[in-house]
């Protein structure tokens, strides 16, 4: 958006303004999560940045909380069991996902509509509701506070993603492939693994990316159906935040950024690759 | 895809011909076709078949189950059967106490229940439901069912004894009112009635209405952060759509760093932003703008809703918005000030119409997340930044009328589902895109 030559002083104002107020937008947006990075170094148990923080003297930094993080036992066991509950309901969300949508993009299929509107609802009931129901629904079949219970439950959260991204990728698909396939004599599983899963695979992932971090960020579900054996890491922060809040919270937080950051860059780069296997330009 | 159109183009356009066409083991093409196409449809929904199974079972019935709870009122007629029967011919609305016969039946209903082995006893639940009714019925029921075979004619005098309440008629009109499997006495409470002892509804006083004003407020506090998200979206999704698609995908982190960043994190860093001894507090203490004694209180209250939700709904704003602005030719703003516009009008005749499918898309999403919110106000809003969802949790986890909190959880429901309703006639559901 450069200035043309015949530009006012009244439209160089506006136009540096402008910017000053999209930069403090961005700014807003993410110097909340920048700055959580350096205070969890803090020497102090303050939220805040001390004197000597600020004056770059190394005695006001600190890796206490990171190994007071990685001592206790109940962070800990927190991490595993959301990675634990993480893996297995982005495994079952995968699979369940991706066979759905094959199937809904393969033909006319009746009712499909109100299909679609069932599998995408886990995404739009507001969580409150969901975890409710299923609080009455895995207390009935004896599943709450159970590790298999919350990983159904996330299942059911992180489905919709990969239904979504996977039909993405399917728009582009050339269903002549299959058919050159299948009349070269290929079985129809081969041509499932050799030609179909190949195409769609950096939707699956994505999808896959978006199902674990649903479950690993989920807590409202974990309030209601988890019990203290199935403590996830965001329901450690969330007693953490509301019982005594200690900059414990901002190492694990500051980790938590890492994670997404890695994340989001595989997401980025996967969406490139598939713009580029399906011959599109990419954006 | 195209192989169904073709054959639907066979089937009705030669049809003659095609009755004449046999396949290599001697069917008719016809039948053949058809039954190819069904085996295709029967395949792909043996496809979405486990998802939907699976979701209907784990998601769909549990929530069903959940709304059922909002009506569902077992409790008085499984324990008190004679009871129920008896008062018919009682009039609620007279001042006075039931007849004998009435308390030698409850006598008979709470004699008969003892008798059953423990798990099955109703009278445990049946305090609960008449406490949510009449409070002081819970300790009513338990004390006098255990002492009601003692109990010798007349009934009424040591249902007197026993209990105060049972000399109330209140709690007998209770009794007659819920005594049909199924209520709606749940839902009058969560829109902030009551029953008036002629057995009709009206408004509750004001200092006992809750809930209308918590579903107000809801709505209030969401178009708040909707109204938010929108001014400091619309210019910053215009800004990126405005520059090369390099530049604007690297400041398009700014916008998806927050977007992956766990909900806790974002949360919690806002309170370490905002509260008393935080970093913007203290900064502000620092610089001197404000006294040590008279720092500021963002959080635990309303601000600190708006604050942090706003922050967290950003990016579902302007995702959907740039990506409507990237579609908008600039050549059509070049054009109207070509032709004599003047750059606000430009921008507001010709710009902005355009962007309208996006702004809604944002919207919506937006306020769909905002009023089911539970998380975010739970943590960082106080008494004043509560919303329905917190009402909600508090029935489930610590009051424990479920009833009520299926009920408040179906209205929300309603209106999340009409919004939803609304946003795919904007945009689709299946347009919903991601990241």
């Amino acid at each position: 958006m450069a200035l043309p030559a015949y530009a006012t002083p009244l439209d160089k104002l506006w136009h540096y303004t402008f910017r000053v107020i999209c930069w403090a937008i961005f700014f807003f947006l993410v110097a909340p999560i920048i700055i959580m990075i350096p205070l969890s170094f803090n020497a102090q148990p303050y939220f805040t940045f001390t004197m000597e923080m600020l004056e770059f003297n190394p005695q006001g930094y600190s890796m206490r909380w990171y190994q007071e993080l990685f001592t206790s036992d109940s962070w800990m066991r927190s991490i595993r069991n959301s990675f634990y509950i993480g893996i297995g309901a982005t495994i079952l969300a995968t699979i369940l996902g991706t066979l759905a949508a094959l199937g809904l993009s393969r033909a006319h299929i009746p009712a499909k509509g109100l299909i679609m509107a069932v599998l995408i609802s886990p995404m739009v009931v507001p969580l409150i509701i969901s975890g409710a129901g299923m609080f009455f629904f895995f207390s009935s079949v004896n599943l709450s506070n159970t590790f298999l219970g919350v990983i159904l439950a996330h299942t059911a959260l992180g489905t919709p993603f990969v239904v979504i991204t996977v039909t993405a990728t399917l728009v582009g698909f050339d269903e002549s492939l299959t058919r050159a396939a299948a009349n070269l004599g290929a079985s129809p599983t081969r041509t499932f693994f050799k030609i179909t899963m190949p195409l769609i695979l950096p939707g699956v992932v994505s999808g896959a990316l978006f199902a674990f971090i649903t479950s690993f960020d989920e807590i409202v579900i974990v309030l209601f159906v988890a019990g203290v054996e199935q403590r996830t890491i965001p329901r450690e922060m969330w007693s953490g935040i509301r019982e005594d809040l200690s900059p414990t919270i901002l190492a694990v937080a500051t980790l938590l950024v890492l994670l997404s950051i890695a994340l989001l860059s595989t997401v980025e780069l996967l969406r490139r690759r598939s713009e580029r296997i399906r011959g599109m330009t990419p954006g | 895809m195209a192989q169904a159109d073709a054959s639907m183009d066979l089937d009705t356009g030669r049809e003659t011909s095609l009755e004449r066409m046999v396949t290599a083991d001697g069917i008719p093409l016809k039948r053949s076709l058809k039954r190819a196409e069904r085996r295709r449809k029967l395949f792909a929904l043996g496809l979405v078949a486990p998802l939907l199974a699976f979701l209907l079972t784990v998601f769909i019935f549990p929530i069903g189950q959940m709304m059922w709870r909002s009506v569902d009122n077992p409790q008085i007629i499984n324990t008190l059967p004679r009871t129920v029967e008896a008062l018919e011919a009682w009039d609620p609305g007279a001042d006075e106490l039931p007849p004998e016969e009435v308390f030698a039946a409850l006598q008979a209903d709470f004699a008969a229940d003892q008798e059953l082995p423990r798990r099955q006893q109703g009278t445990g639940s049946l305090g609960v439901r008449l406490n949510y009714e009449v409070s002081g019925a819970r300790s009513a029921v338990s004390r006098t069912a255990r002492q009601v075979d003692g109990f010798a004619v007349p009934y009424k005098d040591e249902f007197l004894d026993a209990h105060r309440l049972w000399g109330q008629p209140e709690i007998w009109r209770v009794i007659k009112r819920e005594s049909r499997p199924l209520t709606a006495s749940y839902y009058v409470q969560a829109l902030d009635r009551e029953y008036a002892p002629d057995g009709s509804i009206q408004l509750r006083d004001e200092g006992q209405r809750t809930y209308i004003s918590l579903f107000l407020r809801t709505f209030a506090l969401s178009a708040t952060i909707l109204g938010l998200t929108f001014l400091l979206g619309f210019p910053i999704s215009y800004y990126m759509s405005t520059l090369p698609m390099r530049q604007a995908n690297l400041l398009m982190i700014f916008v998806l760093l927050p977007f992956w960043t766990s909900l806790l994190v974002r949360t919690s860093a806002w309170i370490v932003l905002l509260q008393q001894q935080g970093v913007i507090n203290s900064t502000l203490v620092g610089l001197g703008i404000i006294g040590d004694d008279s720092r500021l209180s963002m959080v635990y209250n309303m601000t600190g809703t708006i604050v942090a939700m706003t922050h967290i709904l950003l990016p579902f704003m302007v995702l959907p918005l740039y990506s409507v602005m990237r579609g908008i030719p600039p050549s059509y703003m070049r054009a109207a000030k070509g032709l004599g516009a003047r750059p606000w009008t430009a921008f507001r005749r010709v710009y902005f119409p355009q962007t309208l499918p996006g702004i809604g898309a944002g919207g919506v999403l937006v306020f769909i997340i905002s009023i089911g919110y539970y998380i975010t106000p739970a943590l960082v809003g106080g008494q004043s930044g509560r919303m329905i969802s917190n009402e909600i949790a508090r029935h489930m986890q610590s009051s424990l009328n479920w009833g009520l909190a299926a009920a408040l959880g179906t209205l929300l429901l309603v209106s999340v589902m009409i919004l939803y309703w609304v946003y795919n006639r904007l945009v689709g559901a299946d347009s919903l895109k991601l990241g």
